[in-house]
């Protein structure tokens, strides 16, 4: 970073000295460092506690004080999966996957509308979208119940999809106009004078600019998706209830092993986790929305 | 708000419509419209009737014990909500709920980006281990405080006090029973611990925008830490940091994972969004849940407008440019 901006030219003012400067100051602080690992250990430590407990067997599951050496075994998986999660666990990943496919195809054309070509009073369309997250799911809840109930979807996995759907397409708008914006107006300008008609300027302008933005709005609608469980606890039964649903069944139903639940809890997390994990840079990205710079 | 300067602004693009008034113009404007239609029409057929009806209900006396009642009510659940205690407390723990946790994953997520915004070995790892929490699925994170972190018998807290006891041959740690002790902070520092990350990524991105050169510049002037954070960083983060506090308070007003989980709204937990789950599916008393719905409807547009006011600013920037 700091070899960068030395070549940069005119920036090379006393760039030795704060060269030295900046070393010196990232060098002289390991105590900072130290409780940077300190605060993450602290924080990753429930999910690792969570992880190692999924693979104790149950009495060493519930010790006071914590077996952390006792034996690895995958007993806790095994009476997980033995629970039948295969129907859950996909329903979940299609009310997930298919509501945010649903969400990209309605929020790409309307964030087009609202930053490439905008339309009128764009900022008041984006506003009208924002409020209705303000309105909480479990206000609307008891409408969509009785809706339910009278026109036989209640426990139908499509309704929680389109319900999904409804949930992240106002964020989706949002953070898909701010990634648009960032095409720049001049380039579009110049294509079109050029003689581009607009699915060649779509493909080769907008297309390389908002695919990261797309990636980024994707993952964020698959983890509030994957995630819901109020809808999903109180709209689906049996038929199309999904993995949070399936865990909290989890509990009640048998009492409590402790590894058992930890595997549950492990092998419904792993899917968010992976993809969280494997698209940091993305989701840093589509959290800030791209809207502050 | 911002209209006038939007409007003016919007007619900036490709293909700017002439002034050639009539029908070419309201046809280039509905070309406009049409790739944004979907996504409004979806957006009010699915989520502003369900609210409509909602208001429309909140009016209603309707049990569906007692089909017979059913009929118009007037304000009499409105009454309810802000006399009866019980929803009255719903509607204090679920601004306390709101207000702790958006603060103090706030300052604890800006401490922590302000942590990882220097280089340091290894720095990739712990922003990754610093993810983690908001990675993991709200209800399982809910079960796995409320089971193996809390629990007095087994939990990793009191395990831990008792592990550290036993170093210095002591049998008598203290062991807590942490959900009766402290219910409400109990559900606190579960939702602090899934939403500090979140906070920490908004911020570090807002850091990692920041222009080094100020920074630099302002160092080599002398500056202490304290003042460049003072005058330079923190100004800098101000909108991040509202933004943040918006998106938070949006999704922890509505929470209803840990609550319904870990204290199941028992021991003056309940919040709005339990409570009226309980109204709904326990007391079939839609009238008066439908009236606790519209009650934090208001609330959050309340608590939303104040912060929309400061978004609006940095989006008005935007606009601008």
């Amino acid at each position: 970073m700091s070899t960068l901006t030395a070549t940069i030219p005119g920036t090379n003012v006393s760039t030795s000295r704060r060269d030295q400067k900046a070393r010196s100051m990232n060098r002289s602080k390991p105590l900072w460092s130290v409780l940077a690992w300190i605060v993450g250990v602290l924080f990753v430590l429930p999910v690792l506690w969570m992880v190692l407990t999924s693979l104790h067997s149950e009495p060493d599951a519930a010790t006071n004080p914590p077996s952390i050496a006792a034996a690895l075994t995958l007993d806790g998986y095994r009476s997980f999966f033995s629970a039948q999660p295969a129907a859950p666990l996909i329903n979940s990943a299609m009310a997930s996957i298919v509501s945010t496919l649903l969400v990209l195809c309605l929020a790409i054309p309307a964030a087009f509308a609202l930053s490439i070509r905008p339309v009128q009073k764009w900022t008041d369309v984006m506003f009208f979208f924002l409020s209705t997250k303000f309105m909480p799911l479990v206000a609307g809840l008891l409408p969509l119940y009785l809706f339910a109930t009278k026109t036989g979807t209640l426990d139908n996995i499509w309704l929680l999809i389109v319900l999904y759907t409804s949930m992240n397409l106002p964020i989706a708008v949002w953070m898909m106009q701010s990634f648009l914006a960032e095409v720049p107006g001049e380039m579009l300008e110049a294509a079109s004078i050029d003689g581009a008609g607009l699915i060649r300027m779509l493909w080769s302008i907008v297309r390389p600019v908002a695919m990261p933005g797309v990636a980024a709005t994707a993952l964020i609608c698959f983890i509030f998706s994957w995630n819901e469980l109020l809808l999903a606890r109180t709209l689906t039964n049996t038929v199309a209830s999904t993995a949070p649903v399936f865990l909290t069944g989890f509990v009640t139903s048998q009492g409590l092993f402790l590894a058992q639940l930890c595997a549950a809890a492990t092998v419904i997390s792993l899917p968010v986790l992976v993809a969280g994990f494997a698209a940091q840079d993305k989701l840093v990205q589509g959290l800030s929305m791209g809207a502050v710079k | 708000m911002s209209a006038s300067t939007a409007s003016s602004h919007s007619k900036v693009g490709p293909d700017r419509p002439q002034v050639h008034a009539g029908s070419a113009r309201k046809a280039a404007d509905w070309a406009r419209r049409a790739p944004l239609l979907p996504a409004l029409i979806f957006t009010i057929v699915v989520t502003q009737l369900p609210f409509v009806a909602t208001i429309v209900i909140s009016f209603m006396n309707w049990n569906s014990y007692y089909p017979q009642d059913r009929g118009f009510g007037g304000v009499s659940n409105y009454v309810s909500v802000f006399t009866n205690a019980q929803l009255r407390s719903a509607v204090v723990n679920t601004v306390i709920l709101t207000v702790t946790v958006v603060l103090v994953s706030l300052v604890l997520g800006m401490l922590i980006a302000l942590l990882l915004d220097r280089k340091f070995a290894g720095r990739g790892a712990v922003r990754t281990m610093m993810i983690a929490p908001f990675l993991v699925v709200p209800i399982a994170a809910a079960l796995l405080w409320k089971h193996a972190l809390f629990n007095p018998n087994y939990g990793l807290l009191n395990g831990t006090l008792n592990a550290i006891w036993k170093l210095f041959g002591s049998d008598s740690a203290p062991q807590v029973d942490w959900l009766s002790t402290a219910p409400k902070i109990a559900i606190e520092v579960s939702l602090v611990w899934q939403w500090t990350p979140f906070m920490m990524l908004i911020l570090l991105a807002g850091l990692q925008s920041k222009p080094a050169d100020a920074e630099e510049a302002a160092r080599m002037d002398g500056a202490t830490s304290f003042q460049i954070f003072r005058y330079l960083t923190f100004p800098h983060l101000r909108q991040y940091l509202e933004l943040g506090g918006l998106l938070g308070a949006i999704y922890i007003v509505q929470n209803f994972d840990a609550v319904f989980t870990i204290t199941a709204g028992g021991l003056g937990t309940a919040n709005l969004p339990y409570t009226i789950y309980q109204t709904v599916f326990s007391a079939h008393d839609y009238g008066l849940a439908s009236a606790m719905g519209v009650v934090v409807v208001i609330a959050t547009i309340v608590v939303a407008t104040f912060a929309l006011r400061v978004v609006s600013s940095m989006f008005k920037q935007e606009a601008g440019r």
